[in-house]
C-alpha cells in the first residue's frame, strides 16, 4: 500500500473512481471545481467508464443525479455553499425518492458578504433534508468516506442519498499524504451496484414521488424518511467496521481522541478537528485532561454514541463553525438536546469560530478550556462567545472609517 | 515541524513551488502538508502557497503563522499590504528574497531581527517569450536552506511535479531548482524546524464582545462609486501589451471591445490607447489584433519601453 500526496478535492474524485460510477451530472464553483475536472480527464482518458455531463445549474445537477439515481445506476456529483442553496428545492425534494446516490460538498461560507473560504453553513442548510452528512476531517478521510457512503446509501435498511463534506481550501486545496485504495479492495469493499429493485425504464413508466393531500400519508412517508435515517446509525456501525477490516483504517460515527479519561472535552466537526487535536496533545503535555469528540456523522446524529462519550464529563466546549442568526452555534442546540435531562450531564460552553475560514490560533484552543473549566467551577454556562480578538476589531474599525469617509465624500458630491 | 511560505504573484509558480517541496520532503520520509492560497485568483495578484513538513502526523491545519522560512519570488510584493509577507515574520524565521537588491539593503529596510538572504532576481525572458515560472528556484532554495533534502529527492520531486508539461519544461526547471539549491550550499540547514505554541505558558487571548451596532455601519456596503478605477490591478501584470502604432489599422473596435478589463480606450482619432493602470496583462489583446500591431514585453523594467 502506497501513499501519494492528493489533495482533498482529488480525493474525493478518487473515491468516485473507486466506486466505479455511472454517472457524474456536474457543474463548477469554487471550491469543488477540481472534482469534476479530475473526473473529465478520467472519463476522457478511458480510466473511467461512463458519463459526465455538465448541466445547466446544480439545481438541473441534483435532479439529473437522483434521476439517474432511480434507474438503478451509482451516480455521484459534488457542489459547495451556493451551488448547494441554488440546488436546495431538489436537495429537500429526492430523499423522499428513497433512491441512493452521493453527493461532494467542499464547504464554503454563504453570501453575505460573499466569501470563498469555508464554515458549515452551507452544509446545514441541508441538514434537515433527509440527506446523510458525513464530515470530513482529512483528506485520508474523504477517499474513505466516499466509498462508504456509497455502501450507506445503497443499504436496503436506509436508501437515502449521503453527502461526504469536506472543508474548502483546507481540505480542498490542501495535499496530505492519502493511501488510495487498491481497485480490486475496492471491489469487494463495494461491489457494482445492482439496483436491488431500483430501476426506473421508460418502456416500464411509474410515477415516482406522487403527490399526497390532508396530511396523513404525507406524514407516513415522511416519518419512514426519518426512520431510514436512523437506521443509518446500525448501518454506519457495521460499515465502518467492514471499512476497517479491509483497509485497516477505522472511522466510526463519533471520533473520540483521548476523552476517555478527560474532564473536559472539544466537540467540533470538519477539518479543523485536527487543531483541536493537537491542542488536546499540547494541553495533555501541560497536565490537563482534555480529549476531543468529533462527531462524522452528523445525519443520522449519533445521539447514543455522543452520550456514551460525554456523559459524566465537567464541561465541554462546543465549536461552532456556523451561525444561526438570533439563535447561536447549531451543534451546540443540538447537542444540547441529546445530554439535556441525562444522569451526568456535563457544562455545555458554547463557542463560534472558524467563520469564513476564520483561523484558530492555539492559544484560542487552551482559552476555551480555561473559559469551560471556569464555568463548571461555578457551576454557570457562559454566554456563547465569538471567537475574534481587539486586534481583528481594530482592523474591522480601519475599514469602516474608510467606508465613513467615502459615505461623506459620496454624500458631499451629490447635489 | 517545518513551516514555509512562499509568496509570489500568479502565475510565478508558487503552488507549484510548494508541491515540489512538499513531494521532496515526502519522499525523504516526512509527513507533508501543501496549499496554495489563491488570493484573487488572477495572474499577477499576490498568492501565496505554504507547506508543513514534520517526521509525525500533522494536525496542525490552515494558513501558516509562525513561518520558520518565508520565500519570497518577487520583492515587489514586500511593500503590498495584501501579500502579508511579513505576516509571523520572528527572530527565528529565515526570509529569503528574490531581489537584485542585497540582504544588507532590505534588513536595514525591513528593520526586522530576521535572518534576511536574497537570490538574484530571474532575468526578464527574451522578446517575445513569455516570463517563466520561478516554483522550481523557489523550492530548490527552500529545499538547501531546510537542510534535510538531498539533491537527487529535488530532482525526482521536480520531474514528478512537471512531467506532464513534457522534457524540456523538465529539464529547465530541474537546473533551475538545482542552480539555487547549489547557490545556496552554504546555508545549509540554516532553517530550522519550529515547535509548538506551549499550552501551559502561553500568551492571553485578546477576545472581546462585538456591540450590535447601526445596520448602516454594520452592512458590508461600498459608498463610494467607481472604486474599481482605484484598485491598480495593473501591478498584477507580469507582461506588458504594447501598441505598434505605426502597424494599427484603426479598425477601432477588436482589441477595445474584447480587452475583458476595459482597459482599452479609443481615442478620437480612432487609435487604441491602453490603461496600464488596470491592464492585468492576460495578452487577449495581443492575441486577437488581426493586423499583429500588439507585442507583449515583459513587465519587469518595462517602464521605459511604454511608447
Amino acid at each position: 500500500m502506497t501513499r501519494r500526496l492528493l489533495t482533498g478535492n482529488a480525493a474525493a474524485a478518487w473515491g468516485a473512481r473507486l466506486a466505479g460510477v455511472d454517472y457524474v451530472p456536474a457543474f463548477p464553483i469554487t471550491p469543488q471545481t477540481e472534482i469534476i475536472e479530475t473526473l473529465a480527464r478520467w472519463f476522457d482518458g478511458g480510466e473511467m467508464r461512463g458519463r459526465l455531463t455538465m448541466l445547466e445549474s446544480e439545481h438541473s445537477m441534483v435532479t439529473a443525479a437522483a434521476a439517474a439515481a432511480a434507474t438503478g445506476v451509482r451516480v455521484f456529483t459534488a457542489t459547495s455553499s451556493q451551488g448547494l442553496l441554488y440546488a436546495m428545492e431538489m436537495i429537500h425534494a429526492v430523499p423522499g425518492w428513497r433512491v441512493p446516490f452521493v453527493l461532494a460538498n467542499v464547504s464554503r461560507g454563504l453570501a453575505t458578504p460573499i466569501t470563498l473560504e469555508p464554515d458549515h453553513n452551507d452544509v446545514l442548510a441541508a441538514r434537515d433534508s433527509g440527506f446523510l452528512q458525513i464530515h470530513c476531517a482529512s483528506c485520508q478521510e474523504v477517499h474513505d468516506s466516499v466509498l462508504i457512503a456509497y455502501r450507506l446509501a445503497e443499504d436496503a435498511r436506509v436508501r437515502l442519498p449521503v453527502i461526504v463534506n469536506l472543508d474548502g481550501f483546507y481540505l480542498s486545496f490542501t495535499r496530505e499524504p492519502v493511501e488510495v485504495a487498491d481497485p480490486a479492495a475496492a471491489r469487494a469493499f463495494l461491489p457494482p451496484f445492482t439496483g436491488r429493485g431500483i430501476e426506473f425504464r421508460a418502456s416500464r413508466p411509474v410515477s415516482q414521488a406522487a403527490a399526497v393531500l390532508g396530511g396523513s400519508q404525507y406524514s407516513y412517508f415522511r416519518y419512514e424518511t426519518h426512520l431510514a435515517a436512523l437506521q443509518a446509525l446500525p448501518a454506519y456501525a457495521e460499515i465502518a467496521a467492514a471499512f476497517a477490516e479491509a483497509f485497516g483504517r477505522h472511522h466510526p460515527a463519533v471520533e473520540a481522541y483521548r476523552s476517555d479519561d478527560a474532564e473536559f472535552v472539544f466537540v467540533m466537526i470538519g477539518s479543523f478537528a485536527t487543531k483541536a487535536r493537537d491542542a488536546v496533545d499540547r494541553l495533555r503535555e501541560a497536565g490537563a485532561r482534555v480529549g476531543l469528540v468529533r462527531p462524522r456523522l452528523l445525519r443520522p446524529f449519533p445521539a447514543a454514541d455522543l452520550r456514551r462519550h460525554l456523559l459524566g464529563k465537567r464541561g465541554i466546549a462546543v465549536i461552532d463553525q456556523n451561525l444561526s442568526f438570533g439563535k447561536g452555534g447549531v451543534l451546540h442546540a443540538e447537542l444540547a438536546s441529546v445530554l439535556y435531562g441525562e444522569p451526568g450531564a456535563p457544562l455545555l460552553a458554547s463557542f463560534i469560530g472558524g467563520l469564513g475560514g476564520r483561523d484558530f490560533a492555539p492559544e484560542e484552543f487552551y482559552e476555551m478550556i480555561d473559559v469551560t473549566r471556569r464555568a463548571a467551577d461555578s457551576g454557570r454556562a457562559p454566554e456563547p462567545r465569538l471567537l475574534y480578538t481587539a486586534g481583528e476589531l481594530r482592523e474591522m474599525r480601519k475599514l469602516q472609517a474608510i467606508a465613513a469617509v467615502e459615505r461623506h465624500e459620496d454624500g458631499a458630491g451629490k447635489p | 515541524m517545518y513551516r514555509i511560505r512562499f509568496h509570489g504573484r500568479g502565475g510565478q509558480g508558487m503552488k507549484t513551488a510548494s508541491c515540489i517541496l512538499g513531494d521532496a520532503f515526502f519522499a525523504e520520509g516526512f509527513e507533508v502538508q501543501d496549499a496554495p492560497r489563491y488570493g484573487a485568483e488572477r495572474r499577477g495578484a499576490p498568492i501565496f502557497a505554504y507547506v508543513r513538513a514534520d517526521r509525525a502526523a500533522i494536525n496542525e491545519r490552515g494558513i501558516i503563522a509562525r513561518p520558520d522560512l518565508v520565500v519570497v519570488a518577487d520583492d515587489t510584493l514586500v511593500t503590498v499590504p495584501a501579500a502579508a509577507v511579513l505576516q509571523g515574520v520572528g527572530a527565528r524565521t529565515v526570509l529569503l528574497i528574490c531581489s537584485n537588491d542585497d540582504a544588507a539593503t532590505w534588513t536595514a529596510r525591513l528593520k526586522r531581527d530576521c535572518r534576511v538572504l536574497t537570490l538574484p532576481a530571474p532575468a526578464a525572458p527574451e522578446a517575445g517569450q513569455a516570463q517563466a515560472g520561478v516554483g522550481a528556484l523557489c523550492a530548490g532554495a527552500a529545499a538547501a536552506l531546510v537542510g534535510v533534502i538531498g539533491r537527487a529527492a529535488l530532482e525526482r520531486a521536480v520531474a514528478a511535479e512537471l512531467a506532464a508539461h513534457g522534457a524540456p519544461v523538465v529539464a529547465r526547471n530541474t537546473a533551475q531548482a538545482l542552480a539555487a539549491y547549489d547557490a545556496l550550499a552554504a546555508h545549509q540547514g540554516l532553517v530550522s524546524a519550529g515547535g509548538a505554541v506551549d499550552a501551559g505558558a502561553r500568551a492571553p487571548v485578546d477576545w472581546i464582545d462585538l456591540a450590535a451596532e447601526d445596520a448602516a455601519a454594520a452592512a458590508p456596503d461600498i459608498h463610494a462609486t467607481a472604486t474599481s478605477l482605484k484598485a491598480a490591478t495593473g501591478l498584477w501584470r507580469v507582461m506588458r501589451p504594447v501598441i505598434d502604432h505605426a502597424h494599427c489599422h484603426k479598425c477601432s473596435w477588436i482589441c477595445s471591445t474584447l480587452c475583458p478589463d476595459s482597459a482599452i480606450a479609443v481615442d478620437a482619432d480612432h487609435a487604441p490607447r491602453i490603461d496600464y493602470d488596470h491592464c492585468k496583462g492576460c495578452l487577449v489583446c495581443v492575441a486577437v489584433c488581426p493586423s499583429h500591431a500588439i507585442r507583449a514585453i515583459p513587465e519587469r523594467g518595462a517602464a521605459g519601453a511604454v511608447p
